[in-house]
């Protein structure tokens, strides 16, 4: 007997080409264009990374400096350095040096010596803030009044660019928004899809979703100019504007995302969950709490990752609502300025290619591979959800 | 061993007279819904009770060569006019992106091949991003790597600069996921049977989607169109170092030029104006004429969805 033959090829004419696109070759062309367009979205993740990130590569790799102070050598020293070392010490790019002559060189040779004689005296001047030591690391600044090693302060003579304080910033005013929002969204959410009736059904999941439509220029507007005064009366902190007041109105852009979310997750439990319960003598909420909440649980911890997502990216209501004072503390009644205001308040002053310019592309980097990594495990969770209800797992 | 006797202590499922968790679980979980609505209405009621005085046909249609701090004078046309350029350029570009994407994943694309879950995974992420990221994208790959490329050797830089065009793409880039589901969708809410009796006729997969398909689907394309605008409308993160201007005397003319911005404009008044006690009705009117424009947008977009998903149930 001879091999069985393969039939799943039988279908597969020369090189993919299908039988029928051979007497339309156009077809196949515009089909091909198809393909290739629905591409798109994997192009764009991969060049917002790579754009964003390709800024920031020079303090990834520590090769920028922004001391304030940088010493000059003396002219037998830079008399002995190498092509390479002398183009180190004058900061220019391979390109740049071979453009130049001698004269050129050795006026700027002499420009750095200005430059040094010039500098701050402060014996902060000749610390590179630009470093990762100094990105992520306490130092103990001569000037600072109040003491504080971590200093965001990209302004005057010496700059300081701790990251701490927005780090600790948008963890704050991310853990008010959450706290906020996550449960009522989902008692929202529980309400909508399990206990409400379908006639109500229909009016309220489109109503609440309608929040997501209000502009987040608005909520950081509405948090700023209403909820602000309306808090510090009710609450009567120091601070008008802090970390509180911002998370209150980042909660109302993070509420419609977790509830549509975990709506969507408790919907799609199978009715016949449900009804097995209610069968078996359950009230409807004995069956929503405990049969279908956690059959969904993949879900609901899905939506609350997202909303996390949500939350540490918005920036407008971080922008307008938080006081933006780049302070160290815990207090949430404390004026805060966040990783995402920050760079919308200082990208426009900060010197195009500069070290500024490009520290604030490196906390956008951070953010972009935080939401990815919230957003990826956002996806698997749903997945895994979606394999369990359908029974394969 | 599994004795019904443990079912029964672990679920406890006997009905009582009055079941007072039951009232107050449905109690605290429908008044979490109400809160969230009211928070809603104290919003947009805020809005439209302290920015009816000077929202008028004059404020509307005013333009930008008056103070636009002065209450009598100042007016939005600019505002309206640069974001309503902006959102109309970014549809031409994100609609037959999105469409084409959606139509690929539904029609031709095997769900479970890899190529498709790396396609939707990266939909997904898109969705993801901080807007502001979307900004710093359009900074660093339109203005100065597109733009300055254009630009190589020119002295004054033409598109190595904010431009209308270059917010556009950016925000395009932003709503593509939102385009994308929406089509999807409504793709999936067309019955088999149709696309059957089509090829069945002998109609060819690309005609059978291009005349019965795509026809059939256009209210979920339009909401998908609808929810693009309304978001990108009241966007103003990506647009902050993209095109946005903090005032222009002209109106936006080529691609090229900068513009202003109803969210950014709000924006702009709540945290630099002179003097927040006297401008404020110009802000609130502003945010109210912002509103007017992504709600009712996103009402709309709301409606049709919810017809799409009526027919959706009925078909299968």
């Amino acid at each position: 007997m001879s091999e069985p033959r393969d039939t799943t090829k039988r279908t597969v004419g020369w090189m993919g080409i299908h039988r029928g696109h051979r007497a339309r070759p156009a077809e196949w062309l515009a089909e091909q264009g198809i393909f290739f367009v629905s591409l798109t979205a994997i192009l764009m993740v991969f060049l917002i990374f790579v754009f964003v990130a390709r800024e920031a590569l020079p303090i990834v790799l520590g090769r920028m400096d922004s001391a304030a102070h940088r010493p000059a050598l003396p002219d037998e020293q830079v008399a002995l350095l190498t092509p390479d070392g002398l183009r180190d010490y004058l900061g220019l790019t391979a390109k740049e040096f071979a453009g130049l002559d001698k004269e050129a060189i050795q006026s700027l040779i002499e420009v750095r010596k200005e430059e040094a004689k010039e500098a701050p005296k402060s014996p902060d001047a000749k610390i590179n803030g630009a470093a990762w030591r100094y990105l992520l690391g306490p130092h103990p600044w001569s000037d600072s009044a109040t003491g504080d090693r971590y200093v965001w302060q990209p302004v005057g003579a010496i700059h300081k660019y701790n990251l701490v304080p927005l780090f600790i910033g948008t963890l704050k005013t991310t853990a008010v928004a959450l706290l906020f929002a996550v449960p009522v969204a989902l008692a929202a959410a529980i309400y909508v899809s399990q206990l409400a009736r379908p006639t109500l059904r229909e009016w309220l999941k489109p109503a609440v979703e309608l929040l997501a439509g209000v502009p987040s220029v608005v909520l950081g507007f509405f948090g700023l100019m209403v909820m602000a005064s309306f808090l510090q009366r009710g609450f009567g902190y120091e601070s008008r504007l802090n970390a509180f007041v911002a998370g209150i109105a980042l909660g109302l852009a993070v509420i419609p995302v977790v509830f549509s979310i975990a709506e969507d997750a408790l919907t799609s439990v199978p009715r016949a969950y449900s009804q097995a319960a209610l069968a078996l003598g359950a009230s409807k909420w004995q069956a929503a709490w405990q049969i279908v909440l956690p059959a969904a649980a993949p879900g609901v911890f899905a939506a609350v990752v997202l909303g996390f997502g949500r939350a540490i990216g918005e920036t407008m209501v971080v922008l307008m609502a938080s006081g933006n004072a780049s302070i160290v503390s815990w207090s949430l009644f404390d004026s805060t300025r966040s990783i995402t205001a920050t760079i919308a308040a200082e990208l426009a002053e900060a010197v195009f290619g500069g070290h500024h310019y490009r520290i604030l592309f490196l906390i956008g980097a951070l953010l972009f591979v935080a939401t990815f990594l919230t957003n990826l495990a956002g996806d698997l969770i749903m997945h895994r959800l979606k394999d369990r209800l359908e029974g394969k797992r | 061993m599994t004795s019904p006797a443990t079912i029964s202590s672990k679920l406890d499922f006997r009905t009582r007279g009055f079941d007072f968790a039951s009232f107050a679980f449905t109690g605290v979980t429908g008044l979490a819904t109400l809160f969230i609505l009211l928070l809603l209405g104290i919003i947009l009621a805020n809005v439209v009770w302290h920015g009816w005085e000077t929202f008028s046909w004059r404020f509307l249609t005013g333009g930008a060569d008056q103070d636009m701090f002065d209450v009598r004078k100042a007016g939005v046309l600019p505002m309206v006019i640069g974001t309503a350029l902006r959102v109309l350029l970014m549809t031409l570009v994100v609609l037959p992106v999105g469409v084409i994407t959606a139509v690929y994943l539904t029609e031709y694309a095997n769900s479970t091949a890899l190529t498709t879950r790396i396609i939707r995974g990266a939909v997904n992420n898109l969705a993801g991003v901080p807007s502001i990221v979307f900004g710093l994208f359009g900074l660093g790959f339109f203005i100065s790597f597109i733009g300055r490329g254009l630009d190589a050797g020119a002295a004054e830089p033409l598109w190595g600069k904010p431009a209308i065009l270059w917010a556009s793409l950016t925000l395009a880039v932003m709503t593509l996921p939102l385009v994308i589901v929406a089509t999807e969708e409504s793709l999936r809410a067309i019955t088999p049977g149709l696309r059957e009796a089509s090829l069945a006729l002998g109609a060819t997969k690309l005609e059978t989607i291009l005349k019965i398909v795509l026809p059939e689907a256009l209210p979920g394309i339009l909401t998908g169109g609808i929810l693009a605008v309304g978001r990108a409308g009241g966007e103003v993160a990506p647009i902050l170092f993209t095109g946005a201007a903090y005032y222009m005397r002209d109106l936006p003319k080529a691609p090229t030029d900068q513009f202003m911005d109803l969210g950014y404009h709000v924006f702009i008044l709540s945290t630099q104006s002179p003097d927040i006690e006297k401008t404020r009705p110009i802000l609130f009117a502003t945010v109210l004429a912002l509103l007017l424009l992504t709600m009712s947008l996103n009402l709309v977009a709301i409606l049709v969805r919810a017809r799409v998903r009526r027919k959706m149930r009925a078909g299968h």
